[in-house]
């Protein structure tokens, strides 16, 4: 039985719909990634399953009970669960009462208050600032304060909400170690929305993409990074080059596909005259100024129609009969001097490359 | 003009030397003021809570009806308070008639909307995330509320002090229903009108200084909290 399940759950608002028909289930000790660009329903759909807000359609259970039909049950569920707001405040007290109040509510006695709040304070790195008004620490630490009071009451399941959105980089990097040390050391059920896919991968076991209110994907966090089911997933995922063809050949899964006049192989089940989109990651492109013989078994000759550096990488589009982007690093793109105009050869495997079925 | 400045230097006296009868009548008036202001705050913070906690029907309506009281006249809630408990009212066998309580009563009834009103917009002051981290946080409608206070706890202040510094400021009910009597419902307002119209400008001014010092520590005290 799984921890928590949604079943058949919608929300809406001023008319629109927000989340449309959510099955998820998320078992218990699971990290699960709720991914999806800004504006998909993740923090609506955190809040119906913490019980915040009443969903307008569909039911949540928590350990196989509904859980939406009395204030008492919804309040008893509610202190099982966690959650850390996407932007998180803090009381205008101390940092220690800020940490304490989710164990005082629960009517803890003081000295499991104290030592708990303490434990705490040391885990994530703020004991030197337990007297401190809440209300004078950075960003970071604000952050802290917030997963400090949610882990501070042992909660089943910790519900974050991009939590490392509105951090600089250095601090979000410190807080995405705390949370890993957190699923290490703690048995404890995550959900977190994210839109830095990512961040999902790096710290969840399942993950589920989530596209204008609707679940379009969801399953463990490697097959939905490689092979995502639709188009927007691709996009979401860092599929940069998706290129309409149609499946001219096709003999034991190795199937050839006729992209604008141009050939190129992959590996897919797609029956000939399919009519589908080649999705690839501009990482996986080759790039060469002479054909390089290689295992990879598309190598296509182009000219670079633009470069973009950026940091210690050079992306390249390249317009091989269909523009294709790739990834380069900017050492290498000045050693072979790539520039608009130059003809380049692009290499990649059939195996890299992803195929869906065209919309 | 000699008279005034004569006045103004007789009342410094008699307030440096602390003559007993302006002492006993500033005590006397500080006493039903903060009395009025705690017992009203007992009163109005819970309810302004509820209002503020709660949806309901005509819940625009009623904040909107507390705004217009802000201004109430203090001799209509004197006379209010005296049709109740004169002998012939509903409540005239209480027998608090012309007593400090009555005057606590009739300044209770004066200060409720300005407490419920400003203690709702205080409330209604504190950011919608903070009710949200409670809620997640596991904490009770009852809990909710206390943390939005405290949280709300310097405007709150305000609206308290605000609804004393009424209180102490009026007239019409303490001589309505407190009849102004010495040494038992003499407070400073009312003595300033008697002393005035008897003649006595020193007591009479001893007095308003006094009243104004007061409203002048209110007024700081309200500064330095809206500053916060």
């Amino acid at each position: 039985m799984p921890l928590i399940e949604t079943r058949n759950l919608w929300q809406w608002r001023d008319g629109q719909d927000i989340l449309k028909n959510i099955n998820l289930r998320v078992e218990r000790g699971e990290i699960f990634a709720l991914i999806g660009p800004t504006g998909a329903g993740k923090t609506t759909l955190l809040r119906l399953i913490d019980l915040l807000d009443t969903p307008a359609e569909g039911a949540v259970f928590y350990d196989g009970a509904d859980v939406n039909t009395s204030d008492r049950l919804k309040l008893e569920t509610r202190r099982k669960m966690s959650f850390v707001l996407q932007k998180p405040v803090v009381f205008n007290t101390s940092v220690y009462d800020n940490v304490a109040c989710g164990p005082r509510w629960r009517g803890m006695d003081s000295r499991h208050i104290r030592d708990r709040t303490d434990g705490v304070l040391e885990t994530v790195g703020l004991t030197g600032y337990k007297n401190r008004n809440a209300r004078t620490l950075s960003g970071g630490e604000v952050q802290r304060v917030a997963i400090a009071r949610a882990i501070a009451v042992q909660p089943e399941v910790l519900l974050l909400d991009e939590p490392t959105a509105n951090l600089d980089p250095v601090s979000a990097s410190k807080i995405e170690e705390l949370i890993a040390g957190i699923i290490e050391r703690e048995t404890i059920t995550v959900i977190m929305a994210t839109h830095d896919m990512e961040q999902g991968q790096r710290l969840a076991d399942r993950i589920g993409v989530l596209v204008n209110g609707e679940m379009v994907q969801s399953g463990d966090s490697r097959e939905v990074f490689t092979s995502p089911g639709n188009r927007q997933v691709a996009e979401f995922v860092g599929m940069e080059n998706i290129i309409d063809g149609v499946v001219k050949t096709n003999e034991g899964e190795m199937a050839a596909i006729d992209i604008n006049g141009r050939i190129i192989e992959a590996v897919t089940e797609f029956d000939v005259g399919e009519e589908v989109s080649v999705c690839m990651r501009p990482e996986d492109v080759t790039v060469a100024l002479v054909k390089i013989s290689s295992s990879a078994r598309n190598s296509l000759a182009g000219n670079i129609t633009w470069t973009v550096s950026t940091g210690p990488l050079c992306r390249v589009e390249i317009d091989c009969g269909f523009p294709l982007v790739a990834l380069v690093t900017r050492r290498s793109a000045e050693e072979m001097g790539l520039k608009k105009g130059t003809q380049v050869y692009a290499t990649f495997k059939a195996v890299s490359i992803h195929v869906i079925r065209r919309h | 003009m000699t008279e005034i400045w004569h006045g103004l230097v007789k009342a410094v006296e008699l307030i440096i030397s602390f003559d007993p009868e302006v002492m006993q009548i500033a005590g006397r008036s500080l006493l039903i003021a903060v009395s009025s202001a705690v017992i009203g705050s007992a009163i109005c913070i819970p309810v302004a809570s509820l209002i503020h906690f709660n949806q309901f029907r005509g819940k625009r309506f009623l904040v909107s009806l507390i705004q217009t009281f802000y201004s109430v006249p203090t001799v209509a809630v004197g006379l209010f308070v005296f049709v109740f408990i004169s002998n012939a009212g509903p409540l005239g066998g209480l027998g608090i008639l012309f007593s400090p309580t009555a005057i606590v009563v009739g300044q209770v009834i004066l200060i409720t909307p300005i407490l419920l009103g400003l203690t709702i917009s205080a409330l209604s002051g504190v950011d919608r995330t903070i009710l949200d981290t409670a809620r997640s946080l596991g904490a009770s409608g009852m809990q909710m509320a206390v943390l939005v206070i405290k949280e709300a706890r310097f405007a709150v202040t305000a609206a308290v002090i605000m609804g004393f510094g009424r209180a102490i400021s009026e007239v019409g009910i303490s001589l309505m229903v407190g009849g102004n009597i010495r040494g038992f419902t003499r407070v400073i307002t009312t003595a300033i009108s008697l002393e005035t119209s008897k003649g006595d400008l020193e007591l009479a001014m001893a007095l308003g200084i006094i009243l104004i010092v007061i409203a002048l520590i209110v007024n700081i005290v309200m500064n330095r909290i809206q500053q916060r």
